[in-house]
């Protein structure tokens, strides 16, 4: 592998990494607040991607009008995720996980019927390549640097939400201890509702952003939603720091392994590495070992 | 016509599978004629599976051969979910018999029978090696380790066998009795030997239920730091599970390959694992029959009904749909119906009886 190679493919991992982390950071924050696994995370981000294709190529509106559509319409449709099936089934472990396989199925069949099954290829408006510090190697399309400033700017804005806001704080109490939170006068349904509109948008956004990367389909969400589940897993379910840090590790061996191997070989890769964490650390590398 | 007699079978089936697990969950069902009615319904059963492939179209005749086998992979699905674990690996294990019995019958040449048999077993092997990592876990980990287990074999069919899969594998040889010639490219035939094998599957998998294992099952699923105080060996009763529930569902996976003679990773992938997830629990898992009913009842309304009337894209979100109102509504599955029915109508009897 000589250098060039080398460094482009650490720009693409750095790019895949960047929209991964938006989709697993909203799977943790719903995890960690609702304890549900959403299965139909990956058909939320498929969501973002068909509003984008939508407004965008469909309206010729603007770029950044797609992106705010799709966290509107798909943090909606996350809010009624939460409202319909989740909160019925809080005192059932495995029941929002069954359900949420059921609006998966409903969502992906939703876009065929709307939008058909044929996948949609369509460019976006930051197409040229640049190349960053003057290095050729460094040439990346400004399609994709929008995404990785965007994942960036939206991660950083939730670390401060969660971190300098009253929600933030009462969001980071309910994950850590419901109970105490609620005696605290924590309204746990309000903050079920931020957090699953919360993850919804993240995951809004980055099918909205890699909208014109990717080919638009019904089964788009698919290989996301593997990445992340691998991600939430190795990362430790309910750590956000955990997340964003597998993110990267995930998404630059699967970037590396894809271009000095094949594809299959990398999804394998990927899934032993899970296994692995499964195994050895089934709290992952940040998660907290839970109480019994 | 041909069209009122596959409704008619259908409707048979469901209502069959239906009362007999209206005779499992109410124990006073019947009074003392209780017997007569279990033989009544087994004779029923019987009439109308044996029955049904002669008067239908061959697509349907099709359909009932693999309904046959999804029978026989909900069943050995409950198994597993008996001790409380839900796996998204089950159908990755039948293709792994699938994929066993086609290569030891075409690349090795064994004789297809046997070649059924050993893929069966080799697929309890693979699961009594995967029990050790699995079963480490458990709820939604087991859950997402046993996709991962069962995604990391099909990616590698895929990578070193082939994103083609196997054709051309030898179907069951044919039989002579006499002048009597059964050839298993027919269908029906196909069918019979199935069901054949199926109802004595099914029937052993009862018998395991209803054994002492198959009662460490439940005390596993229901109390298992209670069962694991009283000297049950938690860890070696799921694995015992998994590992019957895997050979159940490899030895289906081997009959289907060799009825359709091709296999393929996608046939074997999550969406189809999440069919066999949405048919167990819709129909419920308290007994044998909920499987059976959620599998025909949904077969029946997404192959025949809406087939006919034409939705074919919006299939999936019918089964999206039936899923979360069955969670929501039906937690315990359709096979609950016909018993709370039955108590509700006693307890108007009752009622008006006093008045």
């Amino acid at each position: 592998m000589d250098i060039a190679v080398f460094l482009q493919t650490c720009l693409n991992a750095t790019y895949a990494s960047s929209y991964l982390a938006l989709v697993a950071v909203g799977l943790v924050l719903i995890f960690g607040v609702m304890r549900v696994v959403n299965f139909a995370h990956g058909e939320l981000y498929m969501a973002g991607a068909y509003c984008l294709f939508w407004v965008f190529y469909q309206n010729e509106l603007p770029f950044f009008a797609g992106v705010a559509v799709a966290v509107l319409v798909v943090a909606a449709v996350g809010l009624f995720l939460e409202r319909t099936m989740f909160r019925p089934m809080k005192d059932n472990p495995l029941g929002g996980l069954i359900c949420s396989i059921g609006a998966l199925l409903v969502l992906q069949a939703g876009a065929v019927s709307l939008f058909g099954v044929r996948k949609k290829s369509f460019a976006g408006p930051y197409n040229e390549a640049v190349t960053l510090f003057g290095v050729d190697a460094l040439t990346i399309s400004g399609q994709r640097l929008v995404v990785i400033a965007f994942a960036v700017i939206l991660l950083g804005a939730l670390w401060a939400f969660l971190r300098k806001s009253r929600f933030g704080w009462a969001l980071r109490a309910v994950a850590q201890d419901p109970e105490a939170a609620a005696l605290q006068g924590i309204s746990i349904s309000r903050i079920s509702m931020l957090a699953m509109v919360l993850g919804a948008a993240l995951a809004g956004a980055a099918g909205a952003l890699t909208a014109t990367i990717v080919p638009t389909g019904p089964y788009m969400g698919h290989p996301v939603i593997i990445g992340a589940f691998i991600v939430i897993i190795v990362g430790g379910l309910g750590s956000l720091e955990g997340a964003i840090i597998a993110s990267v590790l995930y998404a630059f061996t699967h970037t590396f392994v894809t271009t000095l191997f094949d594809g299959t070989i990398a999804d394998i890769t990927g899934l032993v590495l899970m296994l692995i964490v499964l195994v050895v650390r089934p709290h992952g590398l940040l998660g907290k070992p839970e109480r019994a | 016509m041909m069209g009122v007699v596959t409704y008619a079978i259908w409707l048979a089936l469901i209502a069959l599978s239906l009362a007999a697990a209206a005779l499992s969950l109410d124990p006073q069902l019947g009074g003392p004629h209780r017997r007569w009615w279990w033989q009544g319904l087994a004779l029923a059963s019987a009439a109308v599976l044996a029955l049904s492939p002669h008067v239908v179209t061959f697509s349907q005749q099709e359909l009932l051969v693999f309904l046959t086998i999804n029978t026989l992979v909900v069943v050995s699905y409950r198994l597993l979910a008996l001790t409380g674990e839900f796996s998204l690996g089950h159908v990755v294990m039948m293709g792994f018999g699938a994929y066993a019995s086609a290569l030891l019958s075409k690349q090795l040449a064994i004789p297809v029978p046997l070649s059924i048999i050993l893929a069966a077993g080799l697929t309890g092997l693979v699961a009594f090696v995967l029990a050790f990592p699995l079963f480490r876990m458990k709820g939604f980990y087991f859950l997402i380790g046993s996709f991962a287990a069962g995604e990391t074999i099909r990616l590698l069919w895929k990578a070193f066998i082939g994103p083609k899969g196997i054709s051309r594998i030898p179907g069951v040889p044919d039989i002579e009795i006499g002048a009597w010639e059964i050839n298993f490219w027919e269908p029906v035939a196909s069918y019979y030997l199935i069901l054949v094998i199926a109802a004595v599957s099914i029937w052993i998998l009862w018998r395991i239920e209803h054994s002492h294992v198959g009662l460490t099952f439940h005390a596993v699923h229901w109390r298992d730091q209670l069962a694991g105080a009283v000297g049950v060996n938690t860890w070696r009763t799921r694995t015992q599970a998994l590992v019957l529930a895997s050979f159940f569902a490899g030895l289906a996976g081997a009959l289907l390959a060799h009825y359709i003679t091709t296999v393929n990773p996608n046939r074997f992938a999550v969406h189809e694992m999440v069919f066999v997830l949405i048919w167990v629990i819709v129909g419920g898992t308290a007994t044998i029959w909920g499987p059976i009913i959620g599998l025909v009842t949904l077969t029946a309304i997404n192959e025949v009904l809406l087939r006919d009337i034409g939705y074919d894209e919006l299939r999936p979100l019918f089964y999206g749909v039936l899923l979360v109102l069955a969670m929501l509504f039906l937690p315990n599955g359709l096979e609950t119906l016909p018993a709370r029915l039955v108590r509700h109508f006693r307890r108007a009897k009752l009622l008006a009886s006093q008045r």
